[in-house]
């Protein structure tokens, strides 16, 4: 195991027990206060917990008699805001890393334009800060991060003070530059978790509620919070002729070529039921059987294998639906978001 | 909108502060008026000033800088009363304060001996002129970059340190910086308070022209006996003054 993380943090009720093998992602999801910043605070030395053990690679960094100061554990931070050095431009900022580790001023400047450029980010090198929109900053950030070649990298909600518009961009790059990186990822987004982790930790109240490969937990949730976020229909497979298994949709950038492995993800809402195929619409048209009736509200969420649709009690009443029945779920394909994965 | 009745008020306050300056210009004996400031006593009191005012600054900035830092990113007990105690110059009256510092640094003061023993004669000298010019300028910068350092926070520090930069590199090469123009107007002023020190010096220092007779104390001197050349130095105060303001302004505008 290249982490392994238990802590103890008795003020705010935070008990965790992590381990993350070498070069993996894991995500951590779970609500506000459920300790997830506190862990991430644990294994960059800005928090001392009142039991525990941090151990990178080997090399205990937080233990009893133990303490690695934060500077001296290889450990990067990338938080929500890019907290680019406002009085440094950005090849300078990226290159602090490298020049605080002993590196001449040539060879970090070196070393900051090779990693600017590994996050299509070269051209902004002799810009200042403040002239960076927030999706170029967060860029910036992660070249920042890289350059300081940490042998642990803790994503703090990277995306989510970001415009929507640039999100999809930014995943892939996060995606590219952190195969083969030992993360953790911190993140309230399901799609963060999906495209990028390899495997998914769920928080709640201080205490891991849940763990697995992120396909694992998504599809078959057992903690309420994974229920919840995982509420989305999701379907994975390979992108051919514009469309994932015969489900089309609207790709985002940059968009998938032939045979990439794709995700295509809508809502349960988006999707309406049928007892026979609609024929002449726009739409994806799934035939399924259903599994499961689950009463919300005044609403009913069908569960087909895998898939789920919200409808009326009144409409599902119309339908006559019970486990069994063989239907036919619709969703317009605008309604359908596909990504790269 | 703020109440109308508010600018009466407010106009009798500011013709309150700007009258005396106007008086003094009225004042100003123009014909003689370079004669009057370059004086051998007058050029002697002037260079004084600024040399003892640019070392008490200087003294300021390399203990100050350090109890700004400390006072604003640690906590210890007893802190708080620490912080008010190192405020104390700034409302204690000078004359108390030089007394304070001719029974510390003085021949019968607390350090008297351990000096004496050393070779070391304190009062009545010019470095009591800086001491005494020190003492009542130190909070000024320690207040001012205190607040810069509490404004600018300590997030852009646990980034540079999760880089790998080690807490003197953190210091040098974020903090600082971060917080330059706090150093900048903190560093004007504490010279300003220096340069018009009066009741520190006269009773810590003495009043010996070219070694201890400031400005001030110059002006003090000539008030009675030369009243034109007092009126004119007092002048050439009045413009560094806003030359100070000008410039802390300025330094506080286009850095913050």
């Amino acid at each position: 195991m290249s982490l392994q993380l238990t802590a103890t943090v008795d003020e705010r009720g935070v008990e965790v027990d992590l381990e993350i093998g070498e070069g993996e992602t894991l995500a951590i999801l779970g609500p506000n206060g459920a300790g997830k910043s506190t862990v991430l605070a644990v294994a960059a030395g800005l928090l001392r917990p009142d039991r525990g053990r941090v151990v990178l690679e080997g090399r205990e960094l937080t233990g009893p008699g133990t303490w690695v100061p934060p500077h001296d554990r290889r450990v990067a931070l990338l938080a929500q805001e890019p907290l680019l050095f406002p009085h440094l431009g950005v090849l300078d900022n990226v290159a602090f890393g490298p020049r605080s580790n002993g590196a001449s001023r040539r060879t970090s400047h070196e070393a900051a334009r090779r990693w600017l450029g590994e996050v299509d980010a070269a051209d902004l090198a002799d810009r200042r800060p403040r002239q960076l929109s927030g999706g170029q900053g967060q860029r910036v950030a992660v070249a920042r991060a890289l350059a300081a070649e940490p042998r642990l990298l803790l994503l703090d909600e990277p995306l989510s003070a970001l415009d929507v518009a640039v999100l999809p961009a930014l995943r892939q790059t996060l995606k590219r530059v952190l195969a083969g990186r030992t993360t953790v990822l911190v993140t309230h987004d399901v799609l963060d978790a999906l495209l990028l982790a390899d495997r998914v930790v769920v928080m709640e109240d201080g205490r891991v509620a849940e763990a697995g490969p992120t396909a694992e937990v998504l599809e078959r949730p057992r903690s309420a919070f994974a229920a919840r976020i995982a509420g989305l229909n999701m379907v994975a497979g390979t992108w051919r002729d514009g469309a994932v298994e015969g489900i089309r949709g609207i790709a985002s950038e940059p968009a998938p070529a032939e045979g990439d492995p794709v995700v295509a993800v809508f809502r349960p809402s988006a999707v309406s039921v049928f007892t026979s195929s609609p024929g002449g619409s726009p739409r994806n048209a799934l035939a399924v059987t259903v599994t499961d009736l689950e009463p919300r509200g005044d609403q009913v969420r069908v569960r087909a294998g895998h898939l789920a649709a919200d409808l009326t009690v009144q409409a599902a009443a119309e339908l006559d639906l019970v486990p069994g029945a063989r239907v036919v779920f619709a969703v317009k394909a605008s309604e359908v978001a596909v990504y790269r994965r | 909108m703020i109440p109308r009745w508010l600018y009466a008020p407010a106009a009798v306050g500011a013709a309150f502060l700007l009258l005396p300056l106007a008086a003094i210009v009225a004042r100003v004996e123009w014909s003689e008026f370079f004669t009057l400031i370059t004086s051998e006593a007058s050029k002697d009191a002037l260079w004084l000033s600024l040399r003892t005012s640019a070392m008490a600054t200087l003294l300021c900035l390399l203990f100050g800088t350090p109890m700004a830092v400390v006072l604003a990113r640690t906590s210890f007990p007893g802190q708080g009363v620490l912080r008010s105690l190192v405020l104390l110059p700034l409302v204690l009256p000078p004359v108390v304060g030089g007394v304070a510092l001719l029974y510390t640094f003085g021949r019968r003061g607390l350090l008297g001996h351990e000096l004496e023993v050393l070779g070391i004669q304190v009062a009545f000298s010019t470095t009591a002129v800086v001491l005494a010019q020190t003492f009542v300028a130190m909070p000024f910068l320690v207040v001012s970059l205190e607040g810069s350092l509490r404004t600018a926070g300590q997030r852009y520090e646990v980034v540079a340190a999760s880089l790998g930069a080690a807490p003197t590199t953190v210091f040098r090469r974020i903090t600082l910086p971060l917080v330059l123009p706090g150093l900048v107007s903190g560093s004007v002023l504490a010279f300003a308070r220096a340069l018009g020190e009066f009741g520190a010096t006269i009773t810590f220092a003495g009043s010996l022209q070219g070694v201890t007779r400031t400005l001030p104390l110059e002006i003090y001197q000539l008030r009675e006996t030369d009243v034109d050349a007092a009126v004119a130095l007092s002048l050439v105060l009045v413009v560094v003054a806003v030359l100070v303001i000008g410039f802390a302004g300025r330094q506080g505008r286009s850095l913050g």
